[in-house]
């Protein structure tokens, strides 16, 4: 499979990545050639094999609901580029309308 | 100054010289800051340097020995110097994954293996360069600049733990942790000359350090010998409630097992398959078949085995590592932590160009493919095929571990290659060739020196053989793996130590 400029765009967009038209072309490349050596996967006759998640068998763990000591505010907030009144500092997203 | 030779001294001899008063753990705290002061400026095997925290830890050690602390009180690894990858959390330094997106980013919280660590004694030096998020076989994608490595400061070290290894290469420190997605701690023990081990996936808890690809990865340390590989491996290794893939084990003697360890009865696969692979340096090679002669010598019984689907690892790897790091790198996103761009239009546009500006080509590499893998219309193609092929890897290695109790390989196809000498990424993937299949199945392995082998200007430099063992047999590995270290008595002082 061969990715055209437009896929990596439409990738890009999906992995919330910006890129420049001089990185669209190079990721491309890299990519396409990354791709034509994985490919080589295709060779193999799997239709048969049940797929492999986890190396062990993983299980849900519960624990009982109760209240126990967490990240505090302070903590959970220390590497925030932005915050305000105990909170994480968006650009707003929905309205506005109604601004100053 | 202390006039301490930190790099003769294993673990139990450095906090045997604390109990016994030949030395203070303070003492050994200022010769490795010392060491690291007067090298790191070549190695830069460190983002970050602790001295505060490690005179701390030397203190608590020191008093405890003043109040009569004898060898059944004082902690496993009491004394011993250590640092960590930088993507593990410890309180009081920040945790970079050498990412300028986490360039400022504290530590909120301490890893559970390395918190395990600081209890059990050991003098936190710092945190270790790395390849960005772990992406990466030799050190270069950091984005403080690359690790170099003991042997020779114009070649790579390995990746991703690149300044693991190169800290205990050069003996600033005597047990480093890295983490082990596809080879990230065995390919740069083989580089630098070092014991790695990567267990077995549950073995020890990941909390606490950065994902990259969370069915994948693995925390192991970096030893000089395999004797204090079993002990930090004894430290770290355990159930814990905060990573539910780790599990309990019933409690082996790790050390006893390495100290008495001899190779009678052994049965030994060598991959035959993959030895003979394209590319692969002859004296790597060669290096692999006298490894094999001398567990024969030692009584060892040795034979061949294939593992043909384990030749598509590096493919199912290439897609599951992506796949699972473009999720896990989904949360850096300049809302709650890490770079944030300025002056962003809407939450949108803050998104995409505080991940553009934060991450570097190889990170938007894997990010970029992973997001492919798993996108519409390729998943069971891609996704899916991999899944089913890592079925089939497994299978292969617990048909093998019925016939041979460890396995054996290169370590990486090639000695320490020069900075720059990989430019193109494919070629650097195939790097880890031999160490992507263990992760796949999740299984553990270990890298051992087992010689040296001329670079093409003839510069001598380290190889490693990997042993390979099934799930949880790592008392096996370590028993192999210590009988052929005593046996070889290889010396795998760096130049840097030597000096």
């Amino acid at each position: 499979m061969s990715l055209t400029e437009h896929e990596v765009r439409h990738v890009a967009m999906l992995a919330r990545l910006a890129v420049t038209d001089e990185e669209v072309a190079t990721l491309r490349d890299d990519l396409n050639s990354i791709l034509g050596h994985i490919d080589t996967i295709q060779q193999l006759d799997l239709a048969s094999v049940a797929p492999t998640a986890h190396a062990i068998p993983v299980v849900n763990v519960t624990r009982a609901d109760v209240v126990r000591p967490g990240l505090s505010r302070e903590a959970a907030l220390m590497n925030a580029p932005a915050s305000e009144d105990g909170a994480f500092l968006i650009p707003q997203i929905v309205g506005g309308g109604d601004e100053a | 100054m202390s006039e301490l030779n930190l790099s003769a001294f294993t673990a139990s001899e450095i906090r045997g010289g604390i109990i016994a008063g030949d030395f203070s753990a303070r003492e050994v705290a200022e010769a490795s800051l010392s060491r690291i002061e007067a090298l790191d400026g070549g190695v830069h095997a460190f983002n970050q340097v602790t001295p505060e925290l490690a005179y701390a830890a030397a203190d608590r050690v020191d008093h405890m020995v003043r109040s009569g602390a004898g060898p059944d009180e004082l902690p496993l690894l009491a004394g011993v110097p250590a640092a960590f990858k930088d993507n593990m959390n410890l309180i009081g330094t920040r945790t970079t994954c050498s990412s300028r997106i986490l360039a400022n980013y504290e530590s909120p919280y301490d890893c559970t293996a390395v918190a395990r660590m600081v209890e059990a004694g050991v003098l936190p030096l710092g945190k270790c360069n790395m390849d960005e998020f772990a992406f990466g076989s030799s050190g270069e994608t950091s984005a403080t600049g690359p690790a170099k490595n003991p042997w020779d400061l114009g070649r790579v070290p390995g990746g991703s733990s690149a300044g693991s290894a190169a800290a205990v290469a050069a003996g600033m420190a005597t047990i480093t942790l890295g983490s082990d997605t596809g080879g990230s701690i065995r390919q740069p023990g083989a580089l630098t000359g070092t014991v790695a081990l990567k267990p077995t996936y549950g073995r020890v808890s990941r909390y606490g350090c950065v994902a990259f690809a969370s069915s994948l990865d693995q925390i192991g340390p970096f030893t000089r010998t395999v004797e204090d590989s079993a002990r930090a491996l004894a430290v770290i290794s355990g159930k814990d409630p905060m990573d539910a893939t780790s599990v309990e084990r019933p409690r082996e003697d790790f050390a006893e097992v390495a100290r008495t360890a001899d190779a009678k009865g052994l049965r030994v696969g060598i991959v035959r398959d993959m030895l003979d692979m394209e590319g692969v340096q002859p004296e790597v090679r060669q290096s692999v078949l006298d490894a094999a002669a001398r567990f024969e010598a030692m009584g060892a019984e040795i034979g061949d085995v294939d593992l043909p689907t384990s030749q598509h690892g590096l493919s199912a790897y290439y897609i599951i590592g992506p796949a699972e790091a473009s999720s896990n790198l989904a949360r850096f996103d300049g809302i709650r932590y890490g770079h944030r761009a300025e002056a962003a239009e809407d939450v949108l546009d803050l998104y995409m160009r505080s991940r553009a500006e934060g991450f570097g080509t190889e990170a938007k590499r894997r990010i970029m493919l992973g997001t492919y893998a798993l996108s519409a219309g390729y998943y069971d193609a891609y996704y899916g095929q991999a899944q089913k092929a890592r079925t089939l890897i497994a299978r292969e290695f617990t048909e093998a571990f019925e016939k041979y109790d460890v396995l054996i390989t290169p370590t990486s196809p090639q000695v320490a290659w020069k900075f720059g000498e990989k430019s193109d990424p494919l070629t650097m993937y195939l790097s880890d060739i031999y160490t992507i299949p263990v992760n796949l199945a999740g299984n553990c392995g270990i890298s051992i020196p087992c010689g040296f082998a001329p670079a093409e200007d003839g510069t001598r430099l380290p190889v490693g053989l990997q042993i390979i063992g099934d799930y949880f047999a790592e008392a096996k590995v370590f028993r192999a793996a210590a009988a052929f270290e005593r046996d070889l008595a290889l010396d795998v002082r760096s130049p840097l130590v030597r000096a």
